[in-house]
């Protein structure tokens, strides 16, 4: 039953890597993602009855499951190796991530000294095109319309071996000037062997 | 309404929300000034008015996104709308109702476009009326809309067949056909759900688009594979008894 809607169902995916390799990433129109990603979040605040921290949890699991198969996609197309450092992850999630999966280069900025913490804002960002929260007085101050975005790196970042935690400090949509998400590391996972294998 | 039809209506649950007072940003004074513009006085905006108020419709005209993204977010409906359902005609209702307001908004997106561009395609067998949004008033004209301008908003190509019932008992079918539904490209169903059409999610939009221009209708996906397309679908449209008895009087009136 689980792999009724995955996107990247096993067989297709390795099919669809030899594809990518060699040609371009496929496209589709921006408004269709926006929209569809519109009328998804638009239903959670109707089946949670508006209950907007429980949307924003249902919206960061969903980030968590594309997150996970997400990684592998990522991989493929870019190519890229093990990055050296979270300084160098931060850069490639901003700069190869954002840009292969919704064409936005967030900036990176507001390292902490120990180089665990960063922040990525957000000029642009193509699934909140054309929103307006609801104007119920609250959803402006409990709602992260994005919140998917921080279930992506945390899913996609866990599948290399880093434990991350993601949070939007601030939006757009409920009028801050900057769209800003704050991306910290937990700890390298290491390597665990399962234990019946010597 | 002069917002952009977009699915912030959508999600607009009730307006008459209590303003807030408390919590803005920085610049007071841009921002009342935006306030008394802007459509919904209660809500906050940044005082650099990035707003849909402030910014162009037609900057995502061509844009374009990863393929990707796209199946990872439709997967992921697909996989929360199952979680919520019984059946698969309940999880295709489901589907459908999500697509459903898109088509709204499409729609006047679509004539908003082709009237601002003036090469409309619309307008190829358009009425005597000369104020310049032809919204559809015949079926044929409606379905044409479908077939060719809000596919290739949505998909970058036109659907592959548009057909009417032959059956004397249903006139009032018609089959709009897409040999390969981008929607299902990256969706694959169990053997005991293979009934199963997400693109019901589109039969939706369609349903949108027909209610959007006063055509009362229900649209539903069916598989229909052929050996060359393994997942072609059939958008079978039926209007309702209104909509074929105004289609008469119409006819009558020479309406086109």
């Amino acid at each position: 039953m689980n792999q009724l809607a995955s996107p990247c169902h096993y067989r297709t995916q390795l099919i669809g890597f030899i594809h990518m390799r060699r040609t371009r990433v496929d496209k589709v129109n921006a408004e269709l993602v926006t929209l569809t990603y519109g009328t998804l979040v638009a239903q959670l605040c109707q089946d949670y009855d508006s209950n907007y921290q429980d949307v924003n949890k249902q919206l960061d699991k969903m980030g968590y499951n594309i997150g996970m198969r997400l990684i592998e996609d990522f991989l493929a197309k870019s190519g890229v190796g093990r990055c050296a450092n979270f300084r160098e992850t931060a850069d490639m999630i901003a700069k190869v991530g954002f840009k292969i999966f919704l064409n936005v280069t967030p900036t990176v900025t507001n390292w902490t000294s120990d180089n665990t913490q960063f922040s990525l804002i957000f000029e642009e960002n193509p699934l909140a095109d054309f929103v307006e929260l609801p104007d119920d007085g609250r959803a402006q101050d409990e709602l992260w319309f994005s919140n998917i975005l921080c279930g992506v790196l945390r899913g996609s970042l866990e599948m290399v071996q880093m434990q991350i935690e993601a949070h939007f400090v601030s939006d757009v949509l409920r009028g801050d000037d900057t769209t800003e998400m704050r991306v910290s590391l937990v700890r390298y996972i290491e390597d665990e062997m399962p234990p019946e294998e010597e | 309404m002069a917002a952009p039809p977009r699915h912030a209506t959508m999600l607009s649950i009730s307006n008459g929300g209590t303003a807030q007072g408390t919590d803005r940003p920085q610049t007071q004074q841009a921002h009342q000034q935006v306030q008394t513009q802007s459509q919904s006085p209660g809500l906050r905006v940044p005082s650099n008015r990035k707003t849909i108020y402030d910014r162009h419709l037609n900057r995502s005209r061509n844009a374009e996104l990863s393929r990707a993204s796209f199946a990872f977010i439709f997967g992921e409906m697909v996989t929360y709308a199952q979680r919520r359902v019984t059946g698969i005609q309940d999880l295709e209702k489901r589907l459908n109702e999500q697509g459903y307001p898109l088509g709204l908004r499409l729609l006047d997106l679509l004539f908003y476009r082709s009237t601002s561009t003036s090469t409309s395609a619309l307008t190829s067998s358009s009425s005597t009326s000369s104020s310049p949004p032809n919204r559809p008033l015949r079926i044929i004209t409606l379905l044409h809309l479908i077939h060719g301008p809000l596919w290739r908003l949505l998909f970058g190509r036109a659907a592959d067949a548009l057909e009417h019932s032959v059956s004397p008992d249903t006139p009032n079918e018609y089959m709009i056909t897409d040999n390969d539904p981008m929607v299902n490209t990256y969706i694959s169903a169990p053997r005991d759900m293979s009934m199963l059409n997400c693109a019901a999610y589109v039969a939706g939009i369609i349903e949108g688009v027909c209610d959007g221009c006063g055509f009362e209708t229900k649209v539903s996906a069916h598989n229909q594979p052929t050996d060359l397309w393994p997942s072609r679908t059939v958008f079978l449209v039926r209007f309702g008894s209104a909509v074929m008895e105004r289609e008469k009087v119409l006819e009558r009136a020479g309406v086109k």
